[in-house]
């Protein structure tokens, strides 16, 4: 099985320094893009490639760099952002390319950059990934060293600055937008939209802000061509995709394998199935943001069509399992406690919401609910959707809370009736 | 204590990667904080007249901001992850462990000033669950045990 983003990853969890990575072929990609092909025609690959956005919104990547103004009447300089704010919950994929590929991150920020005439481009790096920031201002410094980055590239016209920003750690900066405001040196708010960042962005100047996962598969799009890339996948959307699991399963890791892997086969073959005394019950598949599924959808393809036709998301594919001796309304609580904290505060509903909802599912947890906080659940569950606050981040707080409330249903029941846990005393 | 020429200088190379010298005032707290373990008023004031803000606007985002910290904490500060795989794999049994050993719970600092516990989000270990940071060093698969061993090794 071919594995393009990982396969030349070390053993021993080292980073490949500069050398192992070209003798891999690393920066192949790009010194072909800048010898063959014309900016608008690589946009054009990787639209073909049918590339879509790793960081779980699952946005075409080529239709997001069309709509950067190009030319010399665009205003300058324009920027390429890497999100490398992973702190999604249950989200643990693009630290290990952060941490085991860094130069197939830069190779990728460098060909986005190239396709959309960057001129500047800065990873925005989470305070809390030590390693990773070491490894990828070791390896920003060694392609300096050997002119990959800076003034004429390869001896092209292209010129690209870099920089690293660590952050100080808020998961609101995962929004594009609001990561911009962070990256300008202001509390990390979304912006209304319009205007789009590709069109004003950062300082006010045309950005494209993409996942790291995303920029690492541009380079294999280039290198293989657009048919040989769609092939590694088995559905439309083209690619591998790093999938992984945690919870009471055997093997908890991450896995890079061919998109529209199903469930199933994440969860038997490569985490190999539940640990000697517990059952499967449930799962969030994508990160803290998604719908809970059930025993009845294992055998859904894990790529974000087939995800969503079932009444999820895929997310960003690392998958949370929830097991028979470990209380939904507990697992429950911990994510909506996530999102009460992380609201950045900046519209009523979220700042508000959230914390009701918390102190709501605590009550029920503490044997304190009441049948009536289950119709409330519902109704909060509306009120914090789409179409109500300013951002996706409470409409992403509720789909495991909505998806909880019908799903363990009995259990919210017997938390109520009995008036205490009837998990508690029994975890191991 | 007032900012000295060493990190005036580390503020003034963070400048230079930005087009507008107040976007390095993420880093500017970073740096203020490392030697003082936390932002006073005081020291607030100083950086926002350096970078050209009003200490109004520099506290929005000191305040907002996980690991700013605008009150003392510990010589050492522990981040213990409550997001929910590490939920699921027993956060709460080494939130308790802590609290019997240090007598905190999140939010707050051990008489002797040695330890400040917070909770923090999904560390991205989730594949070694439970989790937690040790000031910024990361420590996965974390049993009670060991959560003793980090305390005597320490302490």
């Amino acid at each position: 099985m071919e594995r393009p983003l990982t396969q030349a990853l070390r053993a021993d969890g080292a980073p490949l320094d500069i050398d192992e990575y070209e003798r891999a072929g690393g920066y192949r990609a790009l010194r072909t893009a800048l010898r063959e092909l014309q900016p608008a025609a690589l946009t054009a690959m990787v639209k073909a490639s049918n590339l879509l956005g790793r960081g779980g919104a699952g946005f075409p990547t080529g239709v997001k760099w069309q709509a950067v103004p190009m030319g010399p009447s665009a205003r300058r300089p324009k920027y390429l952002v890497c999100n490398a704010d992973e702190m999604e919950p249950g989200t643990f994929k693009d630290r290990l390319l952060l941490e085991g590929n860094p130069h197939l991150v830069l190779e990728g920020m460098m060909l986005a950059a190239y396709a959309i005439e960057a001129e500047v481009a800065y990873v925005f790096l989470r305070w809390a990934y030590q390693r990773a920031e070491e490894t990828m201002r070791a390896a920003i410094a060694e392609a300096y060293a050997r002119g990959y980055l800076g003034q004429h590239i390869f001896g092209s016209p292209f010129s690209l600055e870099l920089h690293l920003h660590t952050s100080a750690g808020r998961y609101i900066c995962g929004e594009e937008t609001a990561l911009l405001n962070s990256l300008e040196g202001a509390r990390a708010i979304p912006r209304a939209k319009p205007p789009y960042p590709q069109t004003s962005g950062l300082w006010g100047k045309p950005v494209v802000v993409q996942n790291v996962e995303t920029l690492c598969n541009v380079p294999v799009i280039v290198e293989r061509g657009v048919d040989a890339y769609k092939a590694l996948s088995r559905t439309d959307e083209g690619g591998t995709k790093i999938y992984g699991a945690s919870g009471r399963v055997k093997r908890p890791g991450a896995w890079e394998l061919p998109m529209g892997t199903t469930i199933r086969e994440l969860l038997e073959e490569h985490a190999g199935g539940m640990r000697d005394g517990y059952r499967f019950r449930g799962l969030i598949p994508g990160g803290a943001s998604t719908d809970f599924l059930g025993e009845e959808h294992v055998d859904v393809k894990m790529d974000y069509a087939s995800v969503m036709q079932v009444g999820s998301r895929m997310g960003t594919g690392t998958m949370v399992v929830l097991d028979d001796r470990t209380c939904p309304v507990g697992m429950v609580l911990s994510l909506e406690l996530f999102f009460a904290r992380e609201s950045c505060g900046w519209c009523t509903p979220c700042r508000e919401g959230l914390p009701w909802v918390a102190r709501t599912l605590a009550a029920i947890e503490a044997g304190q609910g009441q049948e009536s906080d289950l119709e409330l659940l519902a109704q909060q569950s509306r009120l914090l959707g789409p179409g109500h606050t300013f951002c996706a981040l409470a409409p992403g707080a509720v789909e495991p809370l909505q998806s909880a409330v019908k799903l363990f249903r009995d259990d919210f029941l017997r938390h109520i009736r009995e008036r205490r846990c009837p998990f508690r005393g029994q975890a191991a | 204590m007032t900012l000295t020429a060493e990190e005036k200088r580390e503020i003034a190379e963070e400048q230079k990667r930005y087009p507008d010298r107040r976007a390095a005032c993420v880093e500017a707290l970073k740096i203020a904080q490392r030697s003082r373990g936390w932002i006073s008023d005081d020291t607030l004031r100083e950086l926002a007249a350096h970078l050209g803000m009003t200490a109004d606007e520099l506290d929005g985002v000191a305040t907002f901001y996980n690991m700013i910290f605008r009150r003392p904490v510990g010589r050492h500060v522990i981040f213990l992850c409550d997001s929910v795989s590490c939920w699921v794999m027993g956060e709460e049994a080494l939130r308790a462990r802590l609290k019997q050993r240090l007598g905190i719970d999140f939010g707050e600092t051990s008489a002797d000033r040695e330890y400040t516990l917070l909770p923090v989000a999904c560390l991205g270990a989730c594949d070694h669950a439970p989790a937690l940071l040790l000031d910024r060093e990361l420590h996965g698969d974390v049993t009670e045990t060991q959560i003793d061993a980090l305390i005597a090794r320490r302490g």
